[in-house]
């Protein structure tokens, strides 16, 4: 007997029952579309991390002063007084892979315009801070190298600032108070958003000379950090290691100490995120994952009332013929038509759910054909394991009590 | 009530004598928990190709368990069983299976077609366990509901058919594969007088193109349109008889009255 006969003869004997197949179908259409919703959303998430860290420059490194703990970027780092501006010099001149490099220093300030204010965090850098975090203006222009040496009253503005002190009004030439001090706005950056990596909102910030934070808010003269861009992308491992040994080397740590400072590339700081991310997708789907084996068993069980009320059906078909095999295989064949069909229209609605989740959330949607032809193969599973001890129950049924059942 | 004479004698002016079926003191017990039931006790029958045999008996007589056993469902504990020559009883299940396929055509009772499914696809079921093509299948099957004279009724379902004619179609599908033997276990039980004659007919007329004819009955003048009748009782075959004069079912039919509704 031919696999697509059995296949049409199974269709012919769901079809008698149409409406206790759909419901049937239904465990595995949700559990399935469940399973592909939540990768696409997961993937889709990930992806856009991605994207954004790739925005920020691939071939960038960042040197933070100490760190408390090393697992976390943003935990405690910046505490210890070493990293200094000629640590960046020191870097410019001996490291080959860095070919530019941004000092910074932050600290949070209060900011006021007019009868509004906002409390935001306050960075002082260099220009070349900008081209490094290829970060372009919406309006205006950077500060200057002069201004840096001038220790200039000036500032640039994200867009949350913006929005939050000028509403409707030009910032550009106006006058704002950090921490009492007046400060003209000279540009505003072009909108990030948030990040998708670290949950926070990047354009929430001030950025001055690092001169004026340095004498006139903090009156302290370490680093905070530095931003050293490679030369290539492939060049940027090369110029962690460069910068690290330098670094280690003018702060005199001993081999085997831990040093008073950290270098983070993005391209690792992307594996943390992609990381991140791949464990949130996978314990999405897991979760998801649970509704598919209770579909599964909703197989089983009308799996099991089919052979009860077919009995006599088996008994013909052994009487004329059929084999234990031929029994078993019609049941689990039915059985995985069943979970098949269901986990194709489960593919179909898992699109389209994702596709409104991620068009909601503005992210895009990524739903890989890997993972399409999982949850196929993954229904068929189901199917033949939950399908299996019905089939078998059918295919044991002794041909004379079967034809004798009422 | 047609008269009977010994088997033995009339078998002499049988032409071309030749066994179907042999079955040499065959038991069988079932182990009932503790009880144990000896539904026969040693029956032995020769029937010969051509042969239209009715079986009869009370219910426990042992003839439903030597019908299971005729059709290769059931095994016997004790004796022989040749089919066409072949020891049925030291085959494999899945041998059993494919002889039921091939050399054995059933008709039941109660008909067992399968509802929302065409009278031909209803026929065609027991050509896709054998190992004939599509369209061979479906020829054959188109033959046998000829046939059995519904050549116009093949694309019926059986919830659009009569009763005579679900059983019409049932007989074709135990036909489709052309086998050695057709067991019919009470055909015309579910049936009125007129149609079961009419069932009959159909059997009468199978036989005498050559088909060998098993036929259970607990009907007597159904019984009667046989050409030999068997009767059970206590697991032992009683008696075995040549049915004479046995009536021409087309012509009974003729002297029916026709039913009023």
């Amino acid at each position: 007997m031919d696999l697509l006969a059995i296949i049409r003869i199974a269709v012919r004997a769901l079809a008698r029952n149409k409406m206790r197949s759909v419901l049937t179908m239904l465990g595995i259409i949700i559990g399935v579309g469940a399973v592909i919703a939540m990768l696409g959303v997961g993937q889709g998430a990930q992806q856009t991390m991605q994207e954004q860290i790739q925005a920020m420059g691939s071939n960038l490194s960042f040197v933070g002063a100490g760190t408390v703990t090393r697992s976390g970027m943003h935990m405690g780092w910046g505490s210890t007084k070493s990293l200094i501006y000629d640590d960046m010099l020191a870097i410019m001149r001996e490291c080959p892979a860095a070919h530019a490099a941004a000092p910074g220093s932050s600290t949070s300030g209060q900011v006021v315009f007019g009868n509004d204010n906002w409390a935001t965090r306050l960075n002082g850098t260099e220009p070349q801070y900008f081209e490094i975090r290829s970060w372009p203006f919406m309006e205006g222009s950077a500060f200057t190298q002069n201004d840096v040496e001038m220790s200039a009253n000036v500032a640039v503005i994200g867009e949350t600032v913006r929005k939050n002190l000028f509403g409707a009004t030009d910032p550009i030439g106006q006058t704002i108070r950090i921490n009492n001090l007046p400060f003209r706005v000279t540009g505003v950056l072009v909108p990030k958003g948030t990040s998708a990596a670290m949950g926070d909102d990047q354009d929430d910030i001030i950025l001055v000379p690092l001169t004026t934070l340095q004498k006139k808010i903090t009156g302290q003269p370490w680093l905070r950090w530095i931003m050293v861009s490679a030369v290539s992308r492939q060049s940027s491992y090369a110029a962690q290691e460069q910068i690290s040994a330098l670094l280690r080397e003018r702060h005199r740590i001993r081999a085997g100490d831990d040093p008073d400072f950290f270098v983070r590339n993005l391209a690792d700081m992307a594996d943390v995120a992609d990381e991140a991310g791949r464990v949130m997708t996978l314990l999405l789907a897991s979760i998801a994952s649970v509704s598919l084996i209770v579909g599964g068993i909703g197989i089983m069980n009308i799996m099991l009332v089919s052979v009860t009320e077919r009995t006599r059906e088996i008994g013909l078909r052994m009487a004329i013929g059929a084999t234990e095999g031929n029994v078993q295989q019609q049941f689990l064949i039915e059985a995985v038509v069943l979970s098949l069909m269901g986990g194709i229209t489960g593919i179909i609605f898992g699109l389209g759910a994702s596709y409104v989740i991620t068009q909601t959330l503005g992210w895009p949607v990524k739903v890989s054909p890997l993972v399409i032809a999982v949850a196929v193969v993954f229904s068929m599973a189901v199917g033949v394991f939950f399908g299996f001890y019905p089939a078998r129950k059918a295919a044991q049924l002794d041909p004379i009590e079967a034809l004798r059942y009422e | 009530m047609a008269t009977t004479s010994q088997p033995a004698a009339s078998l002499t002016g049988t032409k071309n004598h030749e066994t179907v079926i042999l079955v040499e003191d065959i038991h069988k017990y079932y182990e009932l928990g503790e009880t144990r039931v000896h539904a026969l006790r040693g029956a032995s029958v020769e029937i010969a190709r051509g042969e239209f045999v009715t079986i009869m008996g009370a219910s426990g007589s042992g003839k439903s368990t030597f019908m299971n056993i005729l059709g290769c469902l059931d095994k016997p504990s004790d004796g022989r069983y040749l089919l066409e020559g072949v020891e049925v009883s030291s085959l494999s299940k899945k041998e059993l299976a494919a002889i039921r396929n091939r050399k054995i055509g059933f008709v039941f009772q109660g008909f067992n077609l399968l509802s929302r499914t065409t009278a031909l696809e209803n026929v065609e079921l027991p050509t896709l366990y054998a190992r004939i093509s599509k369209a061979e299948g479906e020829k054959r099957s188109r033959e046998a509901l000829a046939l059995v004279g519904l050549a116009d009724r093949v694309e019926h379902f059986p919830s659009q058919l009569s009763g005579g004619q679900q059983q019409r179609v049932a007989i074709a599908r135990a036909l489709v594969n052309r086998p050695s033997i057709l067991l019919a276990d009470e055909p015309t039980g579910n049936l009125d007088s007129r149609t079961s004659v009419e069932i009959m007919d159909v059997f009468q007329k199978l036989n005498d193109e050559g088909l060998t004819i098993v036929l259970v009955t607990h009907e007597p003048d159904i019984a009667q349109f046989a050409k030999r009748s068997i009767q059970f009782r206590d697991g032992k075959i009683r008696r075995d008889d040549w049915i004479q004069n046995r009536p021409v079912a087309s012509e009974v039919i003729k002297n029916l009255p026709a039913l009023e509704d």
